[in-house]
């Protein structure tokens, strides 16, 4: 019932509810509108906890409040005379003690299990395997069975009761500690750079669900975001196969492509098929197929990726990519260059 | 005994001198507080530093929440944000909560149990300064070079300062060292003054007060005390290492060496748990004291509050990783420290029965006092909801480092510890200053502080609730955030605004206030039983300390508590 | 019961005395920081990624046991000759002790000296220097904070300003001393026996 509240608070704001499209950016995501495993694990012991607590709420804040409101001294009162001296009583005390403690019990025992759940689970088949590196503001993606290797969108197919697809993702850290967090799929796990986390989704809906790092990571922290797609296993094995695909290399932007290498570029960024392999640096060979650049800070447009190029400082100031001072001429060609890269 | 520099005579000073007034000139009074060993006096320091210190980091929440009030804010940089947040929290804890704590405790004690002084005045006056220097030098950072990424050279890593974000490669440039070194030193002067109101309470206590006859407020200073000693070393070992890193390139975080980033999450929240119990303790004992008396009835239960405290101050020890659960412990640890932290749950929700059972059956006295203590036993409720709401770990999977987590933080700092603080200002200014402080005024405090409190961290729950992570200097829009973004950022003025009221009471007061007498709120405890303001030797007589309530069997010879205890 | 309603005149009125508490509680606290620093010890046992390691360089310290673990046994018989009222045995004694705590220095020294110049471990080489000094060098920081504490004692009684009845304070002096060495005994059991065997 508080859900139902909760989605109809939200209702108001656009992308919240009903997203069945594979296009539909969930841009608001809200811990109580679980789609799949694990966050559905978490929701219903979420809604436990709430329903306790807002037992317990009620009934100690309506006694706070009866008791200020019954006992509270009266203008009629003799304030000559203390009322009396009521100094404990062993009964009353062992009394409230009780139902505390069985509370405790109880909370702790569906703690116990969601925790065994979520983090020993058994998956019905193999799952998928992501592996995620964190990056200061970026995150790498690989899929290590298919080749893969892109950045910032993860895709995964969705998961039917009859088809469950589970993802196991592996968290690593090329750097600092960060955060990954999803939270219409997910709890949260820490990102770090001495061990790797597992953690698995497991989604049953359409969509596109946004993230962010949750760990404070440097400047840009704030623009971290990640993308999940979730898409019908036809698109997603559509997907795969395209970033498969060796990359387009078109006469036409030949230009293009030597200016990217002759610029150092390719000192950190990587394009499957040429010189450039540099991994300081998001995987290029696949570009435009991402909906965002700058892991989500501008969608994936031409005004952007001109800005970006000319200074991605402007559109994320204290990333770590250096303005690299093209003349014009060498920015529209690697732009078209870039734009290429399907 | 009478060794002050002048003998006040009980009963025929009807103008209180102010603290330091004996001196006659302005310069004398400087110091007179400089060279000061007397512990009313460094308390009222380590109270004025707190609120100084309060104002100075509240200007930097009104700056973060200027910032963060609409989506792709502009008021702030990323690195000037980072920086303001990190300050914020480090000041308000260190160089506020802690001061306040530290100023009531010592205030209060040695008249609470009919001493003289602290055990070692000395001692006090040096961790007093410590605390002090290390604040200003702190808030220096900002100031003192340009930060690598042309933001000032204030620290900027969060109040933890999560390893290796603080390792040389990430930090460069000293802004980690100014966190590092100035808590240090504060460490230091918290370590020493934990030790010496330890001692004052253990062996200073008059005549006939037993442990059992201690007001609550000396029981949760010892207990407060105790895990300041124990706990804080903790937080000067990791930084110890830290800065060894920084400095002499040693390994304990480097994570290329076989280092372990977790390994300095456990060093500084085994720290971290116990602070909060620091903080909070000291203000359940404001509590304590305030509700018996404007209820005009005993604490119910003393045995059990006592019990429940140091229940609380040994259960805080094993609960450390209720900060960690997302951090990939092993299910045997989650599930382990949450059981902790739901256990600690039990003896602190006790205290909240047993003061609701104080004001049952009472005849309740609104006064400012208590009006504060009844919206902190509202606001601590609700804060303890929350936090038990994050004990269960699958559900802080989702909550932490979400603003659930700031909200309910707040909740217990703010509307929790800093209730407890203002209850304290306004129940024993009339003794330190001799006037009571305005009742209007402090009505304006009230309730616009209060209505700004709820419109900041009420919405912060349900930003939370919609995934929006913590540290943050912006985010865009469509993300669901912007409206409880926007109501949080009114509130913080509201808050201002209501600090304003009290800021202006406290001076307003000093010299125009109501001329308070010994004891103006019929209270019960031995700090009511000399002058307001004390002489500096405390105590001309002391009365028999027979029961825990010794001026009551002094006004109820008929109904003495010694019958009965 | 009875005993609270009794009159307090008719009870004796005996606390602990704020000198000792005073020392216990910064024992109490020392002893915290020093076990973070074991807890890093031990937790980085093994985990160095290159050498040098423990076994290779690290041999048992017995000089420098035998003149701290000493240096407690004198100390006490300083403070019995102190409450006999014997001020020679006490100078005497007090005097060994302060010379074993700066023995211990030098050893220390000696151990430093042959450890980075000739077996190349220093503080940055990787975890095992890393926790070993910090550990090692917080101890020795307190063996010199505690010799120079005996060396004011010493110039302080030798001028004659301590007397029998100071027998407490100088316990209390006695008992961080007795405290450093207990670390000692920690020290070496983590470091140079269990890491050094691992």
């Amino acid at each position: 019932m508080f859900h139902r509240a909760f989605l109809l608070l939200t209702a108001a704001l656009p992308g919240t509810v009903g997203a069945q499209s594979a296009d539909q950016v969930r841009s608001v995501q809200n811990i109580f509108a679980p789609v799949g495993a694990p966050a559905e694990l978490i929701h219903q012991t979420a809604v436990l906890v709430l329903l306790i607590c807002l037992g317990i709420f009620l009934v100690v804040g309506g006694l706070l409040f009866y008791a200020v409101v019954r006992y509270r001294r009266r203008s009629s009162d003799d304030d000559l005379t203390e009322p009396p001296q009521v100094y404990g009583s062993t009964a009353i005390e062992l009394a409230w003690t009780v139902p505390p403690i069985l509370i405790v019990v109880v909370l702790a025992l569906a703690t116990a299990r969601t925790v065994g759940e979520i983090q020993n689970p058994k998956f019905n088949g193999d799952p998928l395997q992501v592996r995620i590196v964190g990056h200061r503001f970026w995150w790498e993606v690989h899929y290590p069975k298919h080749n893969i290797v892109t950045a910032n969108e993860i895709h995964v197919p969705v998961s039917y009761l009859s088809a469950q697809r589970p993802v196991e993702l592996t968290l690593a850290s090329a750097d600092v500690v960060h955060g990954f967090w999803v939270p219409e799929l997910s709890g949260k796990e820490w990102v770090v750079p001495d061990r790797e986390n597992k953690w698995w989704i497991q989604p049953t809906s359409l969509g596109i669900y946004l993230g962010n790092c949750t760990v404070i990571c440097g400047l840009q922290h704030a623009n971290m975001l990640i993308r999940v797609v979730v898409e019908a296993p036809e698109d997603f094995d559509t997907w795969v196969k395209q970033q498969q695909r060796p990359p387009n290399s078109d006469a036409s932007t030949e230009e293009g492509r030597k200016a990217f290498g002759t610029n150092s570029c390719g000192s950190c960024h990587t394009i499957d098929g040429t010189t450039s392999n540099g991994i300081f640096g998001p995987n290029l060979t696949h570009f435009m197929s991402r909906q965002t650049l700058g892991s989500g800070v501008a969608p994936n447009d031409d005004a952007n990726l001109k800005s970006w190029l000319r200074d991605p400082q402007v559109l994320k100031p204290g990333c770590l990519m250096p303005d690299m001072k093209l003349d014009p001429q060498q920015l529209d060609q690697i732009m078209a260059y870039l734009k290429t890269l399907n | 005994m009478a060794n002050g520099t002048t003998i006040i005579d009980p009963g025929t000073e009807l103008l209180p001198a102010r603290p330091g007034q004996e001196r006659g000139t302005p310069t004398g009074w400087i110091q007179d507080l400089v060279y000061t060993v007397d512990h009313k006096k460094l308390g009222m320091l380590y109270v004025g530093t707190g609120l100084f210190f309060f104002v100075v980091a509240g200007i930097m929440a009104l700056l973060i929440r200027a910032q963060l009030a609409f989506p792709n804010g502009r008021v702030t940089s990323p690195g000037e944000f980072n920086a303001l947040i990190t300050v914020h929290g480090t000041v308000m804890i260190f160089w506020v909560a802690m001061p306040m704590v530290f100023g009531m405790i010592n205030y209060l004690v040695p008249l609470m149990i009919g001493a003289r002084d602290m055990a070692f005045p000395r001692l006090n006056a040096f961790s007093f300064w410590l605390t002090f220097f290390s604040g200003f030098f702190l808030l220096f950072s900002f100031i003192a070079g340009p930060g690598v990424y042309g933001h000032s050279g204030a620290p900027d890593a969060g109040w933890f300062a999560i390893a290796p974000l603080t390792s040389p490669a990430f930090s460069k440039g000293p802004s980690i060292d100014y966190w590092s070194l100035s808590v240090l030193i504060t460490g230091i002067g918290s370590v020493t003054g934990g030790i010496n109101i330890m001692v004052t309470i253990i062996c200073l206590r008059t005549k006939g007060m037993t442990l059992h006859r201690m007001p609550l407020f000396v029981w949760l200073a010892l207990v407060t005390m105790f895990l300041v000693v124990v706990f804080i070393p903790p937080l000067s070992a990791a930084q110890i290492m830290l800065t060894l890193g920084r400095y002499l390139g040693a390994k304990f975080f480097d994570a290329e060496a076989g280092g372990s980033a977790i390994l300095w999450q456990h060093f500084f929240w085994i720290f971290g748990h116990p602070e909060v119990y620091i903080l909070v303790l000291p203000a359940f004992g404001v509590i304590s004291e305030v509700v018996p008396v404007f209820s005009r009835k005993p604490i119910f239960g003393y045995p059990m509050m006592v019990a429940a405290t140091i229940l609380i101050g040994f259960i805080s020890a094993g609960v450390w990783a209720h900060h960690m659960f997302t951090v990939g412990l092993n299910s045997f640890g989650v599930t382990f420290f949450a059981m902790a932290t739901l256990a600690i749950s039990v003896p602190t929700g006790i205290k909240i029965f047993n003061w609701l059972a104080t004001m049952y059956g009472g005849k309740i006295r609104l006064e400012l006092p208590m009006i504060f203590c009844i919206a902190f036993l509202f606001q601590f409720l609700i804060a303890g909801l929350t936090g038990i709401m994050l004990g269960v770990a699958p559900f802080d999977w989702q909550l932490n480092d979400s603003y659930f987590v700031i909200a309910h933080f707040h909740y217990v700092i703010v509307g929790g510890i800093l209730y407890g603080i203002f209850a304290f200002f306004y129940y024993w200014y009339p003794k330190a200053f001799g006037r009571m402080l305005d009742k209007k005024l402090g009505l304006w405090h009230f309730w616009l502080f209060t209505i700004g409190f709820h419109l900041t961290f009420d919405p912060q729950h349900f930003a939370g609730f919609l995934g929006m992570p913590r540290r943050i200097y912006t985010y865009q829009p469509g993300r669901g955030w912007e409206l409880w973004n926007l109501i949080s950022t009114v509130g913080a003025f509201f808050q201002a605004a209501g600090v304003i009221f009290f800021v202006i009471n406290l001076l307003w007061s000093a010299w125009k206030g109501k001329i308070a007498g010994d004891d103006p709120w019929d209270a019960w405890t031995l700090e009511w039983a000399t002058t307001s303001p004390p002489a500096d030797y405390n105590f001309e007589t002391l009365p028999e300390v027979r029961s825990r309530r010794p001026l009551w069997d002094l006004k109820h010879p008929e109904d003495p508590d010694w019958k009965f205890e | 019961m009875s005993s609270q309603s009794l009159s307090t005149t008719e009870m004796e009125w005996q606390l602990p005395s704020p000198r000792v508490v005073g020392m216990i509680l910064v024992i109490l606290t020392e002893t915290a920081l020093f076990t973070i620093f074991v807890v890093a010890y031990l937790f980085y046992i093994g985990k160095s990624v290159s050498g040098p390691y423990p076994h290779e360089v690290l041999h048992f310290p017995w000089l420098g046991s035998i003149l701290l673990f000493g240096s407690s046994g004198t100390i006490v018989a300083a403070e019995n000759h102190l409450k006999k009222g014997s001020m020679g045995g006490f100078h005497l004694w007090w005097f060994i002790t302060f010379a074993a705590g700066v023995g211990f220095m030098f050893w220390t020294i000696n151990e430093w000296i042959h450890l980075i110049y000739h077996e190349g471990l220093t503080i940055s080489t990787n975890l095992f220097g890393s926790t070993f000094y910090s550990l090692v060098g917080l101890h020795a920081s307190h063996v010199l904070v505690g010799a120079i504490l005996l060396g004011l004692i010493l110039i302080m009684s030798l001028t004659g300003r301590i007397q029998h009845r100071h027998h407490q304070h100088i316990e209390m002096i006695s008992w961080y001393w007795h405290f450093v060495d207990c670390v000692w005994a920690v020290v070496i059991t983590v470091v140079y026996i269990i890491s050094a065997n691992s």
